[in-house]
């Protein structure tokens, strides 16, 4: 089953398969299906699939994988350029839409 | 320090731990109905700390929930029949996946939590079994490192743990994907409309305000007589952008968020169209600030969407508010127009 992609070829998601030690914990922790193993180490099927919520990067122990990670949440994004932070997605607190 | 810890290895540990029901009651229901729709939704919680399912034991699973209660009721109600423990970590009320983003599920809490509760001493085993999305803000090997408990990444739904424990702790790639079929996105619109009616009744109360200019000044008259057309074409761009365009989300070809509900604003300007007629001015007035209105409405659905990367709502909305605010500035200069000729 292909689920529904966003906007092509922007994603910050990088693999460095050379520190790659192939224990696969990025294709359990992955939403959206983006890794896959190939010859004992992990490959980016596609890359456009994913939607940067940082959590491979988060669980790979040897760090092979670096992603620019955040919420894909415009009002999050407004709220952040107002407040001058960081995107936040301030469900709690304020009437968002967000999650 | 050391006496604490005597303290605590004194008390009868497991005695006090509440147990809850797998059976969700007619309140629980109510209350997921409420929070659908914003009512209380930033105080529905479960106080932190360990539960009971049925009878666990030293041996039993250890499964790991947010202190949203929306989170808590559907993982208890597929733990029927299961003896195991639920470890209810404080995330201020927010769900696992958001929780995690904001790290508030994250490796700390989770660590805090797992010594603040003894687990430990409880239980004579070191795995815990925690829903996938929360991966987000937990690192599996800094809370092994930390705590010495051994995460599992369970199922992304509660419903899935079932088949997921049969088949060895293993899920299938299917458990392991996040979709956004019909019924979630139809299940966030009420929460999206509540979350955005003051948008609306400010824009609503702008339009009601200019619809009494005219050129010998303001009319409070003409403000009464005029204003329901324009405040049907809001309310309508409204309801495209909110409530249209994510029920078609994936029919709709365009990628960017803003540009699908910009369709959606134009098609239901033109339906408009069919049964209020105006002047020249204010129609194309009208079309414009629904478009804008739609466009604006579905880009902020980004945020209830499961798939849309930081990366691409940032490239979108460089184009997109952008567009947005001058067409509704042109639309409001052509309203204004309208009313002074």
């Amino acid at each position: 089953m292909k689920t529904i992609q966003y906007i092509r070829n922007v994603v910050t998601l990088k693999l460095d398969v050379n520190l790659c030690n192939g224990c696969g914990m990025c294709i359990i922790v992955c939403p959206h299906a983006v890794f896959e193993i190939n010859q004992k180490k992990v490959r980016i099927n596609d890359i456009d699939d994913c939607m940067e919520c940082g959590a491979c990067a988060l669980n790979c122990k040897p760090a092979a994988i670096s992603v620019k990670s955040g919420v894909g949440c415009a009002s999050g994004i407004i709220r952040g350029i107002l407040a001058n932070s960081d995107p936040s997605c301030d469900c709690s607190d304020s009437k968002s839409s967000c999650c | 320090m050391e006496l604490s810890i005597d303290v605590q290895s004194l008390k009868p540990l497991s005695s006090c731990i509440p147990t809850v029901s797998t059976r969700l009651n007619w309140n629980d229901y109510q209350g997921a109905i409420k929070v659908r729709w914003g009512i209380g939704r930033n105080h529905y919680t479960v106080v932190p700390g360990l539960y009971k399912v049925g009878n666990p034991d030293s041996q039993s699973d250890v499964y790991v929930s947010a202190n949203y209660k929306l989170s808590f009721d559907v993982l208890r109600k597929n733990l029927c029949s299961f003896n195991t423990w639920i470890l209810v970590i404080d995330t201020k009320g927010i769900n696992v996946w958001c929780a995690a983003g904001k790290g508030t599920f994250g490796t700390d809490n989770l660590v805090n939590s797992i010594k603040k509760t003894d687990l430990a001493h409880i239980v004579k085993h070191n795995k815990i079994i925690l829903p996938q999305l929360g991966a987000v803000g937990v690192s599996a090997h800094k809370v092994r490192e930390q705590s010495g408990f051994r995460v599992i990444y369970g199922p992304v739904r509660a419903k899935d743990i079932k088949p997921f424990v049969q088949a060895g702790y293993k899920a299938t790639p299917e458990m392991r994907k996040v979709g956004f079929p019909f019924l979630e996105r139809i299940k966030l619109i009420p929460v999206d409309m509540m979350g955005e009616r003051y948008k609306l009744l400010i824009s609503m109360l702008i339009l009601f305000i200019i619809s009494g200019l005219d050129r010998k000044g303001f009319l409070f008259s003409k403000m009464i007589e005029t204003s329901l057309f324009p405040l049907i074409y809001i309310v309508s761009a409204y309801i495209a952008g909110i409530v249209i365009a994510p029920i078609f989300l994936p029919i709709i070809p365009f990628r960017p968020f803003a540009l699908k509900g910009a369709f959606w604003g134009v098609i239901s300007a033109i339906i408009m169209m069919q049964f209020i007629h105006v002047s020249l001015l204010e129609t194309i007035s009208f079309c414009i600030l629904s478009k804008s209105v739609a466009s604006f409405m579905t880009m902020n659905f980004t945020g209830s969407s499961t798939y849309t990367s930081l990366s691409g709502v940032k490239k979108e909305m460089k184009w997109a508010i952008p567009f947005q605010i001058a067409f509704t500035a042109i639309s409001l200069m052509l309203f204004i127009l309208s009313k002074l000729s």
